[in-house]
């Protein structure tokens, strides 16, 4: 088996939407037999913890320095686009 | 149901047919009622409005009336809490994902938020809560917290 990827959660608190889509993304991924392991932050931490993780999931726009796969966490707060960025963490964490 | 997003929503903390210029007026409204029922320090205010401006909290859920969950670091927090206004008339927020984009808001869900390990459960109902059209469309047509709790709880 491949060895665990880390996602980091970041939200501009590190606390709130971050902590949501960090529990809906480990309960949907679970149900799709993935497991991963989870960090969560503010934005602004990003480009010092980017170089540790697998996949960055943000509701807030991330520093373009950052050369980590992002995926916009906002969905998971809408419903809007939830499915397909299921989709798309699901691929980066089979990749 | 959402009996944790009850559980943290203070009845007195709630503020309905909300008629502000923008949207410090309605995080200045909501986070006085918090101050005062002793949820968040007196630094609570100053600091939702400065953190709104730089990472915002309007979130478009592709409605004619949006939310915004305004809230700001643990530091300020007291105690967990939510206060609600639910606005006469929409004010603008900016979108969190796209701050150059102006997202015209209905409810404001302010947070006071200080153990998020402790707090998912609420943050989720708020998220299950914004996502139903139809229980946004009762949130502005309720008159009494009995109503709300009958929307939310």
């Amino acid at each position: 088996m491949a060895k665990q990827k880390t996602v980091l959660f970041a939200c501009g608190t590190g606390v709130a939407t971050s902590t949501a889509v960090n529990a809906a993304v480990t309960e949907a991924m679970k149900s799709r037999g993935l497991t991963f392991n989870a960090m969560q932050c503010k934005a602004t931490e990003v480009p010092s913890l980017a170089d540790n993780v697998d996949l960055i999931v943000s509701t807030t726009p991330i520093s373009a320095s950052v050369t980590v796969p992002v995926i916009k966490g906002l969905a998971f707060l809408t419903g809007i686009g939830k499915d397909k960025a299921l989709d798309d963490i699901e691929a980066e964490l089979r990749k | 149901m959402a009996r944790a997003l009850m559980n943290f929503l203070d009845p007195q903390a709630i503020a309905l047919g909300v008629e502000a210029q923008d949207n410090e007026a309605v995080i200045r409204l909501l986070a006085g009622k918090l101050e005062t029922l002793g949820y968040v320090k007196a630094t609570y205010a100053d600091a939702v409005v400065k953190r709104e401006t730089t990472m915002p909290t309007g979130l478009p859920l592709g409605y004619a009336l949006n939310v915004a969950i305004p809230h700001t670091d643990p530091e300020h927090v007291l105690k967990p809490g939510i206060a609600l206004a639910v606005l006469h008339k929409p004010v603008d927020f900016a979108n969190m994902e796209d701050p150059d984009e102006a997202v015209p808001v209905g409810f404001v869900f302010l947070l006071a938020i200080n153990d998020k390990d402790k707090q998912i459960d609420m943050l989720q109902e708020i998220m299950d809560t914004i996502q139903s059209e139809a229980a946004l469309v009762s949130l502005s047509n309720a008159k009494t917290f009995e109503d709300i709790a009958a929307v939310i709880g």
